[in-house]
Order: structure tokens, then sequence, then C-alpha cells
């Protein structure tokens, strides 16, 4: 049986990364390393107005006082901040009016990663932001959605076309001090969506974002920043790859979510940067703080996130639930293969009465790779009559791999009722066999059984997202599609 | 002859479980292996499907000319050997449905035919279900999962009826199935049967067999078949119990 679960993992560990490609596009990069110089040439560069600068400089000058966090359970090599190139854009204009001006170079990527802009903007209704390596492309869709008042945009437009909002917005949910990734990326980001929706506006379509790590040793920084305003409702999904290389990149990014009033906003993540080799060799480090506030009663933010990427994984989608009544929702399913490792999970800060958050995470590992749950469930001591209800999977594959949970719970009144249940397994041989019985080879019935064990999280996603998110979840795990 | 099994010895972590079976199945039979607890009914089940865990330690099993254990699971399945199990397995969050998808579309790439379009395989789940008395939306339900023991048995007829196997062996399909049930599972048996394929049954009961009717019964006991016979063998079982074959063999 031994051997048999062996070979099970030795098949499954060949999946291939099939968005490994490079694409030759002139860029143009800052100079390597970080300082105040380099922040003055990025702001430039973007043609900011001096707040913003402003802002980078303290966020700066404020992580040079901060140490990379320890706690996770991540064994991370030490990253030289100064061998990273922070700034890469591609070198054709990219202020563009119309597809027909985009790089043909760039749309061919877009093309080969599945997502042809073209494509999306007729067909599925999608409005889709894409960001390569540190420049926002090309936003479709834009004008049908300013007739509702709605503002969908790069970061860096919004803050030359509407800065009182990211004035107003920008750092209200993560402060630059929030933490030693959340400072870099405060100093140093490079683009990334910024999208408005307006009181009693229910978006018509899915809002989507694609990010795209091209050029060598450069870092992305990307910030998004999400506002519903009272009774509006936006669902936003995000989209991520990056080319196969030997050396390890640095991805940082910042979401931010402001949800006002009976407000709504749904975020769907299918995060697959390039996880490294079968030995480990290479991958992103993707250090990512997410953070959605509702600041109405009875708003509701929900966090999906589907995780097979990355060499490692740092992150913690959370929502600071306010409003009274307000509902904070996270689904996750997060895959390691090979030597991957990610610690991943959410935080549910009760702030209002009546607040409700549920978790529920699937954690599946193979390989050698590390797979940890880490969630903060904390009711205040005013949020009077709250609920929470985590569930906690791990699902593992083979005999090398590890699956750990960290639940931290703080209620601070007893009119709160916080419920967590966890569980671990393994698919069984039985499982196999049954539907290897019925026709179906080995890898496709890992791919059927891992995808049935994650559906709760998986009917979550938009329904184009949720097809994509199945492939994904089987190529991970096998390389080969059921 | 569509499975030949030959003085087969097969066991488990290096316990011998079956002593030197032999059996023959053509076309167009049913055949009834019955026997008391423990003797490796399921056992010779699993072997014939190929279940890894065991080994066989000598002995061949043809399977339409060819040698099976040549074959892996997914393979013998694809040529056509199905298992009703005694024990079906839970698969959480796979509906029905889409199991089955899967499992004859990969049966029919192995045949070099295209998969089914979505609309065909609909009709054709529609009709099976039928055939065994699937009225409720079961099949949107996860394989097995909350499934009572009436529910399980009718669902290994139902993915029967939708792979259409050439050979079907049935690991007590009747045990825990109420009248009605037991009847649907025979009936639905019965209307499958052809000229081109076999059935293989194993039952504790003589009652299953009522309805559907054995060419032969064999009694399988201390990993051999010690005697065979037509459908009568089965009666007299029912009457005497298995003293009186344990006692021939001392
Ligand atoms: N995985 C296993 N590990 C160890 N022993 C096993 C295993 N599977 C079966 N056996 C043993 O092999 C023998 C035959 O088992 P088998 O399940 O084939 O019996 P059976 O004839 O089907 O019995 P029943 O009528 O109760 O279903 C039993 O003694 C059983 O305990
Ligand atoms: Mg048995």
């Amino acid at each position: 049986m031994e051997t048999d679960s062996n070979k099970i993992i030795d098949e499954v560990t060949q999946g291939e990364y099939k968005y490994g490609f490079v694409t030759d596009i002139e860029t143009e990069f800052a100079p390597r390393g970080l300082n105040e110089d380099t922040i003055r040439y990025i702001s430039e560069r973007k043609n900011e107005p001096e707040f913003m600068l402003e802002f980078r400089l303290k966020a700066f000058r404020h992580w040079l006082t901060m140490k990379q966090p320890v706690w996770a359970h991540l064994s991370i090599p030490p990253i030289d901040f100064q061998d990273i190139i922070y700034y890469a854009a591609p070198k054709k204009k990219t202020t563009v009016g119309s597809l027909d001006e985009v790089d043909p170079e760039l749309l061919a990527t877009f093309n080969k990663l599945g997502i042809s802009l073209e494509e999306q903007k007729k067909l599925s209704g999608v409005a889709v932001d894409a960001v390569i390596d540190s420049v926002s492309v090309k936003t479709t869709f834009s004008e049908t959605l300013s007739k509702y008042g709605i503002i969908f945009c790069s970061f860096s437009d919004a803050v030359q076309n509407h800065p009182d909002l990211i004035k107003q917005y920008m750092g209200s949910v993560v402060p630059y001090t929030d933490n030693f990734f959340a400072a870099l990326n405060s100093a140093v980001f490079s683009d990334g969506s910024f999208c408005y929706i307006p009181k009693g506006v229910r978006c018509p379509v899915e809002l989507s974002t694609y990010f795209r790590i091209n050029a060598a040793n450069t870092g992305q920084f990307e910030r998004t920043l999400i506002i519903a305003d009272e009774g509006a409702y936006v669902s936003y999904m995000e989209g991520c790859t990056a080319p196969q290389r030997d050396e390890n990149q640095l991805h940082a990014a910042i979401v931010e979510i402001v949800v006002r009033k009976d407000a709504e906003v749904k975020y769907s993540t299918v995060q697959n940067w390039y996880p490294g080799d079968k030995n480990g060799k290479g991958g992103i480090y993707n250090f990512v703080t997410k953070r959605g506030i509702c600041k109405g009663n009875h708003s509701k933010i929900s966090w999906t996130q589907v995780e097979t990427g990355s060499a490692i994984t740092w992150k913690y989608p959370s929502c600071i639930l306010l409003g009274d009544h307000s509902v904070g929702e996270f689904y996750s399913v997060a895959v390691t293969n090979n030597h991957q490792q990610a610690d991943t999970g959410s935080k549910m800060l009760h702030l209002g009465k009546n607040t409700r958050s549920t978790i529920i995470s699937k954690g599946i590992s193979a390989g050698k790779s590390n797979n940890s749950y880490r969630g903060l469930v904390r009711i205040s001591k005013n949020a009077t009559h709250s609920r929470n209800y985590s569930q906690c999977d791990s699902l593992l594959l083979g005999p090398s791999c590890g699956a750990h949970t960290f639940p931290y719970i703080q209620a601070e009144n007893k009119s709160s009722v916080v419920e967590h249940e966890a569980t671990t397994s393994k698919i069984s041989e039985d499982q196999l066999f049954y539907c290897q019985q019925r026709g179906i080879d080995m890898e496709s019935a890992i791919g059927l059984i891992v995808n049935g064990y994650a559906k709760e999280v998986l009917k979550q996603l938009p329904m184009e997202f949720a097809v994509e998110a199945q492939k994904l979840l089987s190529i991970s795990l096998e390389g080969s599609v059921w | 002859m569509l499975l030949q099994i030959k003085n087969l010895h097969a066991g488990i972590n290096g316990k011998e479980i079956l002593r030197g079976v032999d059996l023959e199945v053509d076309k167009g039979e049913v055949h009834a292996i019955m026997g008391p607890n423990g003797t490796g009914k399921s056992t010779l089940a699993s072997v014939i499907a190929g279940r890894e865990a065991f080994e066989v330690t000598s002995g061949e099993i043809f399977y339409q000319g060819k040698n099976l254990q040549k074959l892996s699971v997914e393979e013998r399945a694809r040529e056509g050997i199905f298992l009703g199990f005694q024990y079906p397995v839970e698969i959480p969050g796979v509906s029905i449905t889409n199991f089955m998808r899967t499992a004859v579309n990969e049966i029919r790439k192995y045949k070099g035919l295209d998969a089914l379009p979505g609309g065909e395989f609909i009709k054709l789940m529609e009709e099976r279900k039928k055939l065994v008395e699937i009225t409720s939306n079961l099949t949107n339900r996860s394989v097995n999962e909350g499934f009572s023991g009436g529910e399980k048995k009718k669902n290994e007829i139902f993915q029967m009826a939708m792979l259409e196997p050439t050979l079907a062996i049935l690991d007590e399909t009747d045990s825990g199935l109420d009248i009605d049930a037991l009847r649907i599972v025979a009936n639905g048996v019965n209307k499958l049967r052809r000229v081109d394929n076999a059935f293989l049954v194993i039952t504790h009961y003589q009652r299953l067999l009522e309805y559907i009717v054995p060419d032969f019964v064999h009694v399988l006991y201390e990993g051999r078949i010690v005697k065979s016979g037509g459908k009568e063998l089965a009666i007299e079982l029912e009457d005497r119990g298995y003293d009186w074959i344990k006692q021939e063999q001392v």
C-alpha cells in the first residue's frame, strides 16, 4: 500500500505549470534596489500628485524600522530587498484608448493565458483590468460601466482622475503601518485596480483583474481598492500567473475593500503564480494583505480564494465587521504540492452587534509541501449576539506532506457563539479502487475526489471562474484534466 | 469462454485466501456464488477486478482470451468488467452524475469514441434511472454519501446499467434490500441480461435466485469452489445450511 501511495504521489508531482512562458516585450526598469530615490523614480514615472509621493515616503521610512515577520509556519529563505527591481513597465505607451493600441505581444500573452481581452469584452460580459509587471494595461468596459456611475480603472488612473477618493480611502483599511509587507507595498506599489460602485447600484457584470509577472528579477506590488457605497453590489475576480524562472520573485500586494450600509462585495481569487519546480527551485513568494471593512449596518464581504500557485503563500483575507448585522465570509481552497508552503487563513473581527462570520477552509497537501491554516476570530465586548462558524479541513495526499491548523479565538462577550471544527483526512485506497473500477484512471480519480472535497468552496465562485478553478485543482495535482 | 479461472491462489499481506479456484463463465450465463462468511467470495471478486492490495500467487485468469493480470483495474473496467460492491464507498462532493459522466467518457475514450454530448448523457441517465426505478434526484447527490444501505445497492445497479458491462460481478447486492427493492434490482439485472454478457452473482440467499435464475450455483468454501450445481443446489443449501458441505470436505 505504501509503494502504491508513493506511486500516486510520483504521478501527482509530474503536473507541469502551463503558464510558464515569458513574453518578449520591451521593458523599462527602475534601477535595482530600494531607497528614497527608487520611490521618487516610481512616483515620477507615474506622474503622481504630491500627496502620493508623501504617502510612499512615509511608508518607506516606516518600513525601514520594521522587521520581516517570522511567526508564520513557513521557512522563508532570506530575501535581499536591495536585489530586487521595484518597477518594470512595458516600454510602449500604455495609456491606450482602444485595444488596437495595445502591444500585440502583450495581447498575445493574454491570449495564451486564455483571457483574450477582446473575447472577454464581447462574450462574457466580464470587465477586465490586466496588470502586467507593474503597469495596468487595459481596462475593458469602462465606458459601459461609467453609465452606471461605476468607476473601474487602474489604480494609477484613479490617482490621476479621482484623487479625492484615493485620498479618502487608500490606507484606511490597511494602513502602511499594518505589517512589514504592507509598508513595503505602500512605498513601492506600482499599479493595480480601482473600483467604486455608487449608491444603490448593482454592478451588472463581474469585474475582473488579471495580474501577470513577466520581467525577471522584478517584484510585483499591486494595490487594489474597492469601494461599495450604500446598497451597492459587486462581484470581483482576480487571477494571477507568472513565468517559470529559476530564481524566486517577490509579490507583495494589498487589497482594501470598503463596504457601506446594505452593500455587498464578493471577492474571488484564483491564485496561480508559478509555484517553483519539483525540487523547489524558483517560484513566487506571495505576501499579501487583504482586508475589508463592513462599515455600515447589514453590509457583507465574502472572500473566496483558490490558491494553487506560489512557492510561499502568506495571506489572510480578513473582515472588520464594524456595522451591526454585518456579515463576513471566507471560503478557501489551498493546494500545495512538491515543496510549496502555504500559511493562509482569515481574520474575522467582530465589532458590531449581531455580526456573523463563516470560515470554510480546505487545505490539500501533496509531495513534500506544508499547508497551514491560521485564523483569528475575535468577538469584541460590544459585538453582542454575534456568531462565527469555522470549519478547517485538511486532505493529505501521501506521507511526506504536512497540514497544520492554528485557530485563535477571542470571545469577549457571553451572548456570542463561536464554533470551530477541524478534520484531517486522506484519499483512501477504497475510494481510488472504486473510481478505477468504473474505468477512471488514478490521476483523474484524484482530480475528481479533490474537486469533490473542495466543492463547498468552489461553488462560491462565479461560473466562469469555477470551471477554471476545477481544472486548476486537477492540474496542480496531476497534470491532467478531468 | 468469457471468463476462465484456473487454479487461482491469491491472498493479502502474506495470508492466503483463495486456494485454487477454478471457474468458467460463458456469455449468456448467470452464475451464483454462495458460501459461508469469510470464505473468500469478495476476495475473488476483487481479484477479478484487479485490486492491487491482493496478490495473485499462482494460477491464471483469462477474460475474452486476455490474461487479466496484465491489465490495470481501470483497463479491466473499460474492457467490460463491472463490480457491484458489497460495501459501496462514499465520495463526498462528487455527484453521481459527474461521477458517471467521467466514467462513461473514460470508457468511451478507451474505445476510441468521442465524449458523449451533455444532452445525450442526460437522456441515457434518465433512461437507466427508470430501469432501476430511481425516481428521486438521487443522481444529484454525492456518490453514496448519506445513502441508506438499500440506496447504495440500487446505485450500484444503476451504475451497472449505465456502463453496460460484459461481465458483471454483483457482490451481495441483495443484502440490506427490502422486498420491493430486491424485486427492482433483480428486474434491472434481468432486463440487462443478453446473450453476449454474463453475471456472477454473490449471495447468501436463495430468494434472490428466485428472481435472477442462475444457470449454475457454486459453493465457495475455504478459498475453493467445492461444489457446483444447478439452481436446485441453492434450494438445498437454504434447507440444509453448509454443515454437510463442510463435512464432505473433511
Ligand atoms: N484487506 C484484508 N486484510 C486482511 N484480511 C482480509 C482482507 N480482506 C479480506 N480478508 C480476509 O479474507 C477472508 C475472506 O474475506 P472475504 O471478504 O473474501 O469473505 P466473503 O466470502 O466475501 O465473506 P462475507 O460472506 O462475509 O462477505 C476473511 O477471513 C477476511 O477476514
Ligand atoms: Mg463478501
